[in-house]
């Protein structure tokens, strides 16, 4: 097995596995919380999660050391650069959904979201994406989720339709 | 004998007005979004779970098997077309498909893909049908030492030895069944891993990992990666009719892929990257014309690969069917609907719900059917569907999102959740994990820990008894051959 010339360490992979060693620790820790009763000590509830914790924790050794060593993503995938715009205006579109739903309804919370992520990905008419978004939103709410039985935040909007 | 006289009471089931319609939505739908980059089988089905309360199982199955084979037809039109693989399992299809389709024969390279994923489709569901029952009667004997074992194995073959890292994919493992883990332990009623909050008691639900995963996470991943919305189509040029010699030159590799694809498919490893690469080195090596591929494009390298994906897929449902162990990510939520239903996949399914699964069987031979209509004299409709701009596609798929798990329980909790998982499946696309095992060991993991309890409790809390029963000790070694061996040989090599 003949290595690439060593790069130095790889701080994102270094960085991935460090987070999860600490997710590793963290079910370790919450496994010992877990309470057993004496009736259950043979094959109690811990087992699986201790396991599991032992499994995450070596993986992540595992890929600290790999990150150390130079991590293993390919040079072309390495090279792309991440569009932080983007992944901002997604992020925030997001954040509006999660803030919006329950004050403004499931319709407004999707237009705004909408707007937000198309724009992140280039769209530069808000108006028009606002107004597909909003017959998408209508549609959605009124078609699938009605069809599936499933019960979503009726806000302003639906309200005045008769949602 | 027995087998056909099921089939024949599938087909009863099958051929009512209503399960048709519910066949021809599935497969239209399927269809669709396997067209679509972005939305797969598995994110779909998860967005649909709900409709589980609505209908009965038989109409629910159907429409998600229509989905999940109508995908696999979809994923290989935008595979020609714009050499961006639907789906993973179509990546192959773009290598010589896109290529056809850049030398003007995008009309054969389609008519191939469709009537080659037809046959092997068909002769994968032939293989349902007579390997199915074989294996319930192997299964019948089973204990939970013996099932395991056998999910061990599952767990080592879909995350340590299909992906491009043993590390990562079994790193992907382990925060799945950690996943599945959380909430009340169903046989002591002790919480777990909740952290105090009251959401959590009912555990983790597989739609917002599904969702997270498949939609947030791949759309995060595509924003970063600075879209720029310049994907060329190439058009529709060539007819649709294949000639004579097109016709010679496809019809080996079908029967070949299938031939591959299936009993790939049906072991309990899945996956379909495998035999769609096997398939196309196979043509390539045994092509009369090598000169074409890569070049201008080789018939042979998408009739062959096509059929592969296709039988692989039917293949994945007998394990599913048969023992209750999904070996994909589309699987294991279908495996989370049964649950859902309060139905047990395994082999007592053939004998407490013969009209399900004989019926689920039948609709798979009509769904073929259908889809060969849907996907040639149609084939126009879905390069319609290609040409949704990037960022009213990714922004709308985020709005099915907010539904799918909004839906749940009216908590933004969940949809916090569901974000958290989204960037997590972000750095997990970004940084080469596999997903599928994610999902798979949030479904799978819980039942694997009922198994091994249920195995102690038999042996009074002995764990040699997984070693010492040949069949549970047989899979435990198998098991730990697929995750050493490579190793081993790496060293060895060396």
């Amino acid at each position: 097995m003949t290595k690439p010339p060593s790069t130095g360490p790889a701080w994102p992979e270094t960085l991935i596995g460090l987070g999860l060693l600490g997710v590793a620790a963290l079910v370790w820790w919450q496994t010992g919380e877990i309470r057993t009763s004496p009736m259950y000590a043979k094959v109690g509830p811990r087992i699986f999660p201790y396991l599991t914790a032992i499994g995450l924790g070596a993986m992540a050794v595992a890929m600290v050391v790999a990150g150390l060593r130079g991590g293993w993503q390919p040079e072309e995938e390495r090279e792309v650069p991440t569009d932080w715009r983007a992944v901002f205006f997604v992020g925030a579109g997001l954040l509006a959904n999660v803030l919006l739903i329950v004050p403004a309804g499931f319709t407004l919370a999707s237009v705004v979201m909408f707007v937000l992520v198309a724009h992140g990905f280039g769209s530069r008419q808000p108006l028009r994406d606002a107004a597909i978004a909003l017959v998408f939103a209508l549609s959605a709410y009124f078609g699938f989720a009605k069809a599936l039985g499933v019960n979503i935040g009726a806000g302003v909007i639906e309200k005045l339709l008769g949602g | 004998m027995e087998t056909l006289a099921a089939l024949g009471g599938g087909f009863a089931v099958a051929l009512s007005p209503e399960n048709l319609l519910w066949c021809l939505l599935g497969t239209t739908l399927g269809t669709a979004i396997g067209v679509l980059p972005g939305l797969g089988p598995a994110l779909t089905i998860a967005l649909l779970l709900p409709i589980t309360f609505q209908v009965p199982p038989t109409a629910a199955f159907i429409l998600f098997a229509g989905i999940y084979y109508g995908a696999m037809y979809g994923g290989s039109t935008t595979s020609i077309l714009l050499n961006t693989p639907g789906e993973s399992a179509t990546i192959v299809t773009a290598l010589e498909g896109n290529k056809m389709a850049r030398s003007g024969r995008a009309g054969a390279a389609l008519a191939t893909a469709a009537i080659g994923s037809f046959v092997a489709g068909t002769v994968g569901t032939l293989g349902i049908t007579f390997l199915a029952p074989v294996v319930v009667d192997f299964a019948l004997k089973f204990g939970p030492a013996e099932y395991f074992s056998l999910m061990v194995l599952a767990f080592v073959t879909v995350s340590a030895v299909l992906g491009s890292s043993a590390v990562r994919g079994l790193a992907a493992l382990f925060f799945g069944i950690w996943l599945g883990l959380i909430g009340i332990d169903l046989q002591t009623g002790q919480a777990r891993f909740t952290f105090g909050l009251d959401e959590l008691l009912d555990g983790v639900n597989v739609i917002v990992v599904a969702v997270g995963l498949f939609a947030v996470g791949e759309t995060l991943y595509v924003a970063a990666r600075r879209y720029t919305g310049n994907d060329e189509i190439v058009p529709l040029r060539g007819s649709l009719y294949m000639t004579k010699e097109e016709w010679q030159r496809s019809w080996k590799p079908w029967l070949r892929g299938a031939a591959i694809g299936f009993p790939i498919g049906a072991m309990p490893a899945g996956g379909s990257e495998v035999p769609t690469f096997l398939s196309y080195y196979t043509e390539k090596k045994l092509s009369k014309h090598p000169e074409e591929f890569g070049t201008v494009g080789a018939i042979e390298g998408v009739a062959g690969p096509e059929a592969a994906n296709n039988a692989s897929a039917a293949g994945v449902l007998v394990p599913m069917l048969t023992l209750g162990l999904p070996t994909g990510a589309t699987a294991a939520i279908m495996l989370s609907a049964f649950q859902s239903y309060g139905i047990n996949p395994g082999p007592m399914l053939f004998q407490s719900q013969p009209a399900l699964v004989w019926g689920l069987i039948a609709s798979l031979y009509i769904a073929n059917i259908m889809l060969l209509v849907l996907n040639l004299p149609l084939v126009g409709l879905w390069v319609k569907i290609l040409r949704i701009p990037a960022p009213l596609l990714y922004a709308g798929i985020l709005v099915f999102a907010t539904i799918g798990t909004y839906g749940i329980s009216n908590s933004p909790v969940d949809l916090v959740l569901l974000y958290v998982i989204g960037i997590v499946g972000f750095l997990m696309r970004r940084y080469d994990f596999p997903t599928a095992p994610v999902v798979i060991g949030m479904i799978l993991g819980p039942l694997a820990e009922q198994e091994f309890r249920r195995a102690m409790t038999i042996s009074n809390g002995d764990w040699s008894v997984l070693v010492t029963q040949p069949l549970s000790a047989t899979l435990l070694a198998l098991a730990a051959v697929a995750l050493l061996g490579p190793m081993v040989w790496r060293v060895a090599r060396r």
